[in-house]
């Protein structure tokens, strides 16, 4: 344990507030149980503040600031529901919907569309704007990247390089709306310097990263979550004790995750935990 | 750094020569701090990786495109991870990802200026003749428009205006750029910023010396830091870079850190449309910028300076590294500056092709090696700079002012100007006026009187509108000559100076076509990096697209709005934040139809 932090004094939606020293203004919400929507924050992860959904209004601040990232400073005067507060990310939400596939997103991101009243359509018919639309990208037995599902939210590149695995197989590449999450020279997984920990599928909001298997018995229709049951176990492969999710369906081990707060893992596993029931269940 | 896999494609040997040269020279020699060369661990690495944009130049020009194979070999010198490389040699458009269709590469301006002067009909007849085309955004040269800029495999970049296609045939055939610096108020005994522009020869020290030159060094060493400072600070001067902050606090800010390595930038990545007035200087007065850089240097204590020129500038760039080369070569850069016992040196990076590069959090990230994303902001760059370090970064008119502030006082510069707008500033004048080009101005002229400087319209032309302050700016319409020209006044009006554009459209320009240029433009420069501006610039110009096709403005406000308040609200950076800018006035001025 460190030095017991001192506190910070500041205002959220009228309320005085007291926080540790260093906290952001998305736990100082948390703390108040004020509900804040997030998409590119995880505990897990370095904040990279580029998606802009949990942006709040600050008292002298010209323009809007990313909560999940900017630290608490005494006398912040924050609102979380200010009418600009509302447009701005009721906006994400229909940029991001109007041109990438969120309907395998969490159902958080659901809920938080609904609440806004986000209506990408507006934006235009689908057929006739931009969009992230392209095939997906199957290049082995372990897992697929379908990009039109991704918002870019740089989780992924985060879990695999500095915050995780460091492999850094994975970077963003182009720029403006053609930014996207590519291997060097955009080749195939395989030939990438991918190590297959499927630490980045652990992170993914939007199931633009997901287990062959998910991919599979999605496009068969036998994909059924709901009937799914999830049993936590410890993984035999080595000594290190890293907590396993099974996700089991029909008496088949169809993925496994691993709690982002547990103090082994925290969320992240290596091939071994992530791949290796495919070879002990065939 | 982890183990790193690389690739299995094989670098040509033209490849491994040209990488292994910018290796080679200027390697180890980059990370000085103080008298030590540092060359272990996380140094080494940060110093190696800054080496990857110069790397994909060599590649660039050497072959003409980045291979995988090239790619792979600056991988494995520098240290970087593949796909991280790929990451950065996509972000820039000047460096092509597969092999070049042909020889020469024209990139021929289609931007707001050059629109209205024939660019359009110039791309189809180079095109004509068979030349490989690229449109591309404003090329900092629009008061000589239509502008192009020719990337060769194998030789030096070239930069022509105004362009006809025999010009460029000629440029390509003699591997020579235009490079006529058109300044209208030559000769003129007011200019303070230009004077030298036309005047010396950029390619001399001798001549500068002769014009006054590194007489201000001389002043600054003798008064030195704290005296500097306070001369700054007296003078009033503010950012020419568009922000207008106040250069004394700045340099007072990163002189206060302690105990840690500093930098000073030379922010030369001007590319915001409309803008030219930097490439003036640099062109026609490049020791100038090179002096003033020192000066900052030894007033902030700071050991290395860096330009970062935007890559679409051959000329300048040639003749700011001619200027550093003579100044180390005299003892005015390098261990002991002039004899005054501190060292510092410069080193110019050029940029590839992205307007993003000129924020300067994205312009530190281009300089290290990485996409030239911009970071988030606090920390600013006066504590967390390039490298993570302390540094003063500035524009290059900024820095320049510096010159005749440390000569002659703050006092005296203050005296110009108005009160809270002191001193001269650089106008880039261009669009339907007698005669563009760069002008130097006291603060507080009026916009009319800065049209009229430049012969006012010609003959038949009405003015329409004229967009102040660049492509971030706003469209004002005629009811505003009597404006004066400051930061408070604009301020006041909800305008801003920008980078000191001044482009006039009349009635034969298609405002609607040049609006929905400008969204193309945000769009096209946009980093990707936040949704808000990275998918809000696409729809942005998805309206205009179909307001120009006949679509019903009515029926686009509301989304106009929100698009315009999401961009401006919660993008990261200044380009978000201004993309809905000039759109948002040509609206409020009736410029695109319907209610306003
Ligand atoms: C999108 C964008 C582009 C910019 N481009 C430039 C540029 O080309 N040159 C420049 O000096 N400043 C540019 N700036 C402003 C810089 O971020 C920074 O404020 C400036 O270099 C500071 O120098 P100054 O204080 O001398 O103006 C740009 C800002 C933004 C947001
Ligand atoms: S599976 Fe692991 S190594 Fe492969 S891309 Fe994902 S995080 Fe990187
Ligand atoms: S693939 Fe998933 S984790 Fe990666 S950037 Fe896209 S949405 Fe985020
Ligand atoms: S506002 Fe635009 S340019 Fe700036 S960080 Fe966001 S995406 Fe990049
Ligand atoms: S969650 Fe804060 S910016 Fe994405
Ligand atoms: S050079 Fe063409 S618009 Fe600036």
């Amino acid at each position: 344990m460190g030095e017991p932090r001192s506190l910070v004094e500041l205002t959220i939606d009228g309320n005085v507030v007291l926080v540790p020293e260093g906290s952001t203004i998305l736990d100082a919400c948390r703390r108040e149980d004020i509900d804040t929507p997030t998409l590119c924050w995880a505990s897990n992860l370095t904040p990279v503040n580029v998606c802009r959904v949990c942006v709040v209004e600050v008292e002298g601040s010209r323009v809007l600031v990313p909560s999940c990232s900017r630290p608490v400073e005494p006398g912040m005067v924050v609102s979380t529901d200010s009418e600009r507060v509302r447009t701005s990310r009721k906006m994400v939400y229909e940029l991001l919907a109007s041109s990438v596939e969120m309907d395998r997103a969490d159902a958080s991101v659901h809920a938080w569309m609904e609440h806004y009243g986000v209506r990408p359509e507006r934006m235009g018919d689908r057929d006739e704007i931009a969009t992230v639309a392209q095939p997906p990208k199957v290049q082995d037995d372990l897992y697929v990247r379908d990009y039109e599902r991704c918002i870019l939210c740089y989780k992924c590149v985060e879990a695999c390089g500095d915050d995780a695995q460091h492999t850094y197989a994975i970077a963003t590449a182009g720029r403006g709306f053609d930014a996207h999450i590519s291997t060097e020279s955009d080749v195939a997984l395989p030939d990438s310097a991918c190590v297959y920990c499927g630490n980045c599928i652990g992170v993914c909001p939007t199931g633009a990263l997901a287990f062959r298997t998910e991919f599979d018995m999605r496009a068969e229709g036998t994909w059924d979550e709901d009937s799914q049951e999830v049993t936590t176990t410890v993984c035999a492969f080595c000594g290190v004790g890293c907590n396993l999710e099974l996700h089991v369906q029909d008496n088949s081990i169809v993925k496994v995750t691993s709690p982002a707060d547990h103090s082994v893992t925290s969320g992240h596993l290596c091939i071994k935990g992530r791949f290796g029931w495919q070879h002990a269940q065939s | 750094m982890p183990d790193l896999r690389f690739g299995t494609s094989p670098p040509t040997a033209a490849e491994m020569a040209a990488v292994e040269a910018v290796v080679a020279e200027v390697g180890p020699a980059t990370v000085t701090v103080g008298e030590r060369l540092v060359l272990g661990g996380r140094s080494r690495a940060v110093a190696r990786r800054n080496l990857l944009l110069p790397a994909l130049h060599a590649l660039q020009r050497t072959v003409g495109w980045i291979s995988p194979g090239g790619l792979d070999h600056v991988c494995r010198l520098l240290e970087v991870p593949p796909a991280e490389a790929y990451g950065v040699a996509t972000f820039y458009h000047l460096f092509n990802h597969s092999e070049p269709a042909a020889d020469s590469t024209v990139h021929v301006c289609d931007d707001i200026a050059c629109r209205g002067v024939g660019a359009l009909g110039l791309v189809e007849e180079l095109r004509g003749v068979g030349l490989h085309v690229r449109p591309s955004p404003c090329l900092g040269q629009c008061e000589r428009g239509p502008a192009a800029f020719v990337q060769r495999i194998g030789a030096a970049d070239l930069s022509v205006a105004a362009a006809a296609v025999a010009d460029i045939e000629a440029a390509i055939g003699s591997s020579t750029s235009s490079s006529s610096v058109v300044l209208p108020q030559a000769g003129l005994d007011s200019l303070r910023l230009l004077a030298r522009v036309g005047v010396v020869d950029p390619g001399s020290l001798d001549d500068y010396l002769a014009h006054g030159g590194y007489s201000a060094l001389e002043a600054a060493i003798e008064m030195g830091p704290v005296g500097v400072i306070r001369e700054l600070t007296a003078s009033g001067l503010s950012g020419r870079g568009g922000a207008a902050f106040p250069t004394g606090v700045k340099w007072q800010a990163v002189a206060d850190q302690v105990g840690r390595p500093k930098h000073v930038v030379c922010n030369a990545d001007e590319s915001e449309p409309g803008t030219f007035k930097d490439r003036t200087i640099m062109e026609g007065d490049p020791f100038a910028v090179v002096e003033a850089m020192t000066i900052a240097g030894l007033t902030v204590g700071a050991e290395q300076g860096w330009v970062y020129v935007r890559g679409e500038y051959p000329v300048a760039a040639a003749r700011l590294a001619g200027a550093i080369d003579a100044a180390r070569g005299a003892g005015l850069l390098g261990s002991d500056v002039a004899a005054s016992g501190h060292r510092f040196d410069i080193q110019l990076r050029r940029g590839a092709g992205a307007y993003i590069c000129g924020e300067e959090t994205a312009l530190f990230n281009s300089i290290e090696g990485y996409r030239g994303e911009p970071r988030n902001k606090p920390p600013f760059p006066t504590t967390h700079g390039l490298f993570g370090e302390p540094t003063a970064i500035n524009n290059v008119e900024t820095l320049v002012n510096v010159l005749s502030i440390v000569r002659d006082g703050g006092a005296a510069y203050a005296a110009l100007g108005t009160e809270r707008s002191p001193g001269t500033r650089l106008f880039c004048v261009s669009g339907r006026v007698v005669a563009p080009g760069t002008y130097e101005h006291e603060f507080g002229v009026t916009l009319g009187d800065v049209i009229g400087a430049a012969g006012g319209l010609a003959d038949g032309s009405d003015l329409k509108a004229v967009l102040l302050g660049g492509a971030a700016g706003s469209f004002v319409g005629p009811d505003w000559m009597d404006l004066p020209l400051t930061l408070e006044a604009t301020r006041e009006a909800g305008l801003s100076l920008g980078s000191g554009v001044v482009m006039v459209f009349d009635q034969t320009d298609d405002i609607v076509d040049t609006v929905r240029r400008i969204a193309e433009f945000f769009r096209d420069e946009s980093c990707g990096q936040c949704v808000p501006c990275r998918v809000g610039t696409v729809r942005q110009e998805e309206v205009l697209v179909r307001l120009r096709g006949g679509g019903s403005f009515h029926d686009e406000r509301d989304l106009l709005d929100d698009l315009g308040s999401v961009m401006r609200d919660a993008s990261i950076c200044g380009l978000g934040q201004t993309a809905s800018g000039a759109i948002r006035s040509a609206i409020d001025l009736g410029l695109l139809g319907g209610v306003s």
